[in-house]
């Protein structure tokens, strides 16, 4: 669990009292609508996507204008009250999971589309706009905006720009950071700030890429502005499969070292093949020990040109079989099963855990093979999905949560791949965040240095240290505690011989 | 990595802090002119150079800070690759006609070039770096993988930063292949006629990948296409225009890259060189002077003395962007290079200095004369 939240028998005695106030002073600056605290009213908002970790808040704002959000930022702030915001709660790490001693603060009212300039090829948002409202308000004007993770349909821009998330398109269109030009909010002491603008760029330092991805911790986000770009005309996408997952890794090096950056590029690995094939019926090969999604978008010329390009390249990889969509219709159902990863995994076990770590493109297959290695010492089965393109797993592990033990083995499993990952030169996180969940993995990636250099930006920030604390940073006790500091070379004695970076 | 030379570095910066006096980080010595006055010891980058790994699969180069910008880009396109965001290469000071640049020098400018609008910004390509901060410690943040959310994205906020936060030790960037095919084509028309076609063009599903407009001759634009053959071919037949000759098209390309075009050596020298950053929609600004203007309409460069600071950042403000003061060539004493923050922005960006650098001793007012 969240090591810095305030255990409930320290603060048995004045968990009542303190709540009176906050209340009392959240009814001087929000409508009685607005606000709830009552146990039966927050226990919704105990959790986000990270159902394992849960906390209840004192009470829960539901501001409905920026006044209010001020007001309650201002009077949290006096009385030195955490604040956690929170959209849609889709979020996979805990990012939004409530301090227990502290102020959820829901923008779900924030959800207008101010604006759409096709012109600029922008849109202004409020916050609380989900993903996918954002590209089908472009859609007239032949826009889209293109980052989609696959939460989209619920999904808020505000949770998008704190995870900095990503989605298929990635590797071609790039993350939340690169597609957002201005983030309006308040700072924890409820004065109104803005990063970035429409402007390419802007005086001083570029502190979006702080503030995006930051999970909550350095300022509240109420709008945000867009990038919009064309709709591509044509996407067409090649499933190719491979008798070896070393093949299958091999692939993917050679479409991009042929000079080929795909729309999208995916892999599911044979069990996880299985599992969607048995949901989604979209005549996968299931003898494949791998297959390979890649997509290519653009006019037609372009697509033609490029489907070409890459059949070339998958045939001359060793692909045993190579279809290419013929119409939209083939299309989505070649990612049919891409797209259900996660409802036909729920399908075959009681429950599992989703992973989301990031290693070099090159060490796909060696990652696969180590976790297969893994499910015999935890004895416990694991599907594979990524993002092949850039390198980003989803190992979803299958296990029973009503088993003590299988849940111990499932979360040893998972910070084994998450250490195994950056072993390999890669990252804890590539989409999910790192939360509450990570936090112990945070230890093996930064060292004690760099984790406080990062608390330092939360204390420019935050210098009451009051958004969202907790979450992503582990404390130097944390972090002893786990066992696992990560120590390079050159800590007190500066080396250049740093292992990793 | 010569482990010496960033011991030694690490020590002076050690030193340095101890005695509370200002280092002026060096690479190539190239941008002196960029930002207000150097000020402290040099602190140079020189023994820094070197890629450390460049795996072309993985479209991921890491690079030792001093390393020459001219020796990551030959590396790059040996393997068919580069940097897709050009950014603009400059004198040595030593050999003039000689481009004297460093990898690390073109992160902490953050300037980019022709492509910028289409392509990003050198921030959109950093994933990783390594620093010395104030306190002589050696940090690493981001990584050598395209997405990665562990931690804040400090690798990110170093790209313009002018060396204000720490000493930039080594970079990773992701890069591209070089598109399969380019196309430039030229169009008669006014300022006007160019921001209006080019916001229309903008919305539409076309390679572009860099334009340019200046007054000459009633006006022309230049739009450069890049990317699949079959989509620069179609594009070409769709758009109209005239096409120009691919070699003479690519040295003036180069040119503007390197702001060695015709206009910008008609800045009389007692004059100063502004760049004004606006949304690619403000309209025609109204200032004097004929502009160069860049980057589908976001980025307009005028020629006009420090002390027309007033009328030009109004007009940049009034517009939605901002104005700096690239050149110069007398002392401005009133006039900053760059646009004053609001400020809140202007608090957090003293609170970063004190956490990253407390004694105060990396560039120091090179952003902000208080900085």
């Amino acid at each position: 669990m969240n090591a810095p939240l305030t255990t409930p028998e320290q603060h048995l005695l004045s968990h009542s009292e303190r709540q009176s106030q906050v209340v009392r002073a959240l009814q001087a600056v929000l409508p009685p609508h607005a606000l709830i605290w009552n146990a039966e009213d927050t226990t919704p908002y105990e959790c986000d996507g990270l159902t394992a970790y849960r906390a209840r808040p004192l009470a829960v704002a539901l501001p409905e204008t920026e006044a209010q959000i001020a007001g309650v930022l201002k009077a949290c702030h006096a009385l030195d009250v955490p604040v956690v915001a929170r959209g849609a709660g889709t979020g996979l790490s805990g990012g939004a999971m409530p301090h227990a001693m502290g102020v959820t603060l829901s923008l779900a009212k924030f959800n207008r589309i101010l604006g759409v300039d096709p012109v600029a090829r922008t849109a202004t948002v409020q916050c609380g706009v989900r993903n996918l409202a954002i590209s089908e308000a472009a859609a007239p004007y032949g826009l889209y905006y293109a980052p989609d993770p696959s939460s989209q349909i619920a999904c808020t821009i505000g949770g998008n720009v704190a995870e900095n998330s990503g989605g298929v398109h990635c590797l071609k269109y790039g993350l939340t950071l690169h597609n957002v030009l201005r983030v309006r909010g308040f700072t924890m002491e409820g004065e109104p700030i803005a990063f970035g603008s429409e402007a390419l760029d802007g005086a001083g330092l570029d502190l979006l890429p702080l503030v995006v991805g930051s999970e909550g911790m350095l300022a509240v986000t109420v709008e945000v502005t867009v990038k919009l770009v064309p709709k591509p005309q044509l996407a067409r996408c090649i499933m190719a499969s491979f008798d070896d997952i070393q093949k299958a890794g091999d692939a993917v090096a050679a479409v991009i070292a042929n000079g080929i950056i795909p729309a999208g590029l995916e892999m599911m690995d044979k069990p996880m093949t299985a599992a969607v094939e048995d949901y989604v019926r979209a005549g996968y090969d299931l003898t494949a020990a791998a297959i390979l999604l890649c997509e290519s978008d653009g006019t037609p010329e372009e697509v033609e040109e490029e489907i070409g390009r890459m059949t070339a390249v998958l045939r001359a990889a060793g692909a045993t079989a190579i279809a290419v969509s013929n119409n939209e219709d083939e299309r989505l159902k070649f990612w049919s099963g891409r797209k259900n990863a996660f409802p036909a995994s729920g399908r075959i076990s009681p429950d599992y855990m989703c992973l989301d770590s990031t290693i070099p493109r090159k060490r796909l297959a060696d990652i696969l093979l180590a976790i297969q290695q893994m499910e015999i010492k935890y004895n416990l089965r694991c599907c594979n999905v990524f993002h092949a393109g850039d390198g980003n797993l989803h190992p979803l592990i299958l296990f029973d949560a009503n088993d003590p033990d299988e849940l111990h083995r499932c979360e040893l499993f998972g910070a084994d791949i998450l250490e195994t990952s950056v072993a390999m030169g890669g990252t804890v996180s590539g989409e999910h965040g790192v939360g509450v969940e990570k936090l112990n993995s945070m230890c093996v990636q930064f060292t004690a240095q760099e984790n406080e250099q990062m608390m330092g930006v939360k204390r420019a920030f935050d210098p009451a240290g009051l958004l969202n604390p907790g979450k992503v940073i582990p404390s130097l006790v944390r972090c002893a505690e786990y066992g696992k500091q990560v120590f390079r070379a050159g800590q007190t004695l500066p080396h250049a011989d740093l292992p990793r970076f | 990595m010569d482990t010496a030379a960033l011991d030694l570095l690490v020590e002076r910066i050690c030193a340095a802090a101890a005695d509370g006096a200002p280092l002026c980080i060096r690479g190539g010595g190239t941008k002196d002119f960029y930002g207000e006055a150097p000020q402290g010891e040099p602190l140079s980058t020189a023994e820094l150079t070197g890629i450390t790994s460049y795996e072309p699969t993985e479209l991921v180069v890491t690079v030792r800070a001093g390393t020459p910008l001219a020796e990551l880009e030959q590396a790059l396109a040996e393997k068919g690759q580069c940097l897709p965001f050009e950014p603009p290469r400059f004198d040595h000071p030593a050999d003039p006609g000689v481009f004297g640049g460093t990898v690390g020098g073109m992160v902490a400018s953050g300037l980019a070039g022709p492509s910028r609008a289409s392509v990003g910004s050198v921030r959109d390509y950093v994933l990783g770096a390594q620093i010395v901060n104030g306190r002589g410690e050696v940090l690493n943040f981001g990584g050598t993988v395209m997405k990665n959310v562990a931690g804040y994205d400090v690798s990110r906020v170093l790209a313009g930063s002018l060396g204000t936060l720490g000493l930039i030790t080594e970079v990773s960037l992701k890069v591209l292949p070089v598109a399969p095919a380019e196309a430039t084509l030229t169009f008669a028309c006014s300022q006007a006629d160019a921001l209006r076609l080019l916001n229309g063009w903008g919305g539409q599903p076309l390679p572009l990948n860099a334009s340019r407009w200046s007054e000459g001759g009633g006006g022309t634009l230049w739009l450069r296409l890049r990317g699949a053959v079959a989509a620069v071919d179609a594009a070409c037949d769709h758009l109209g225009g005239e096409r120009v000759d691919d070699a003479l098209a690519q040295a003036d390309w180069m040119a503007c890259r390197d702001q060695r075009l015709p206009w910008f050596a008609s800045a009389d020298a007692s004059q100063g060189l502004w760049r004004v950053s606006v949304p690619q929609t403000a309209p025609v600004l109204s200032l004097d002077g004929a502009p160069l203007v860049e980057w589908h309409g976001g980025q307009r460069w005028y020629v006009a003395p420090a002390d027309a600071a007033g009328r030009i950042r109004v007009a940049a403000s009034a517009a939605g962007g901002h104005a700096t003061l690239v050149r110069t060539t007398t002392p401005t004493p009133g006039v900053a290079r760059f646009d004053a923050l609001s400020p809140p922005l202007m608090a957090i960006h003293r609170a970063l200095k004190r956490e990253f650098d407390p004694a105060g001793i990396f560039n120091r007012g090179r952003l902000y004369r208080d900085l």
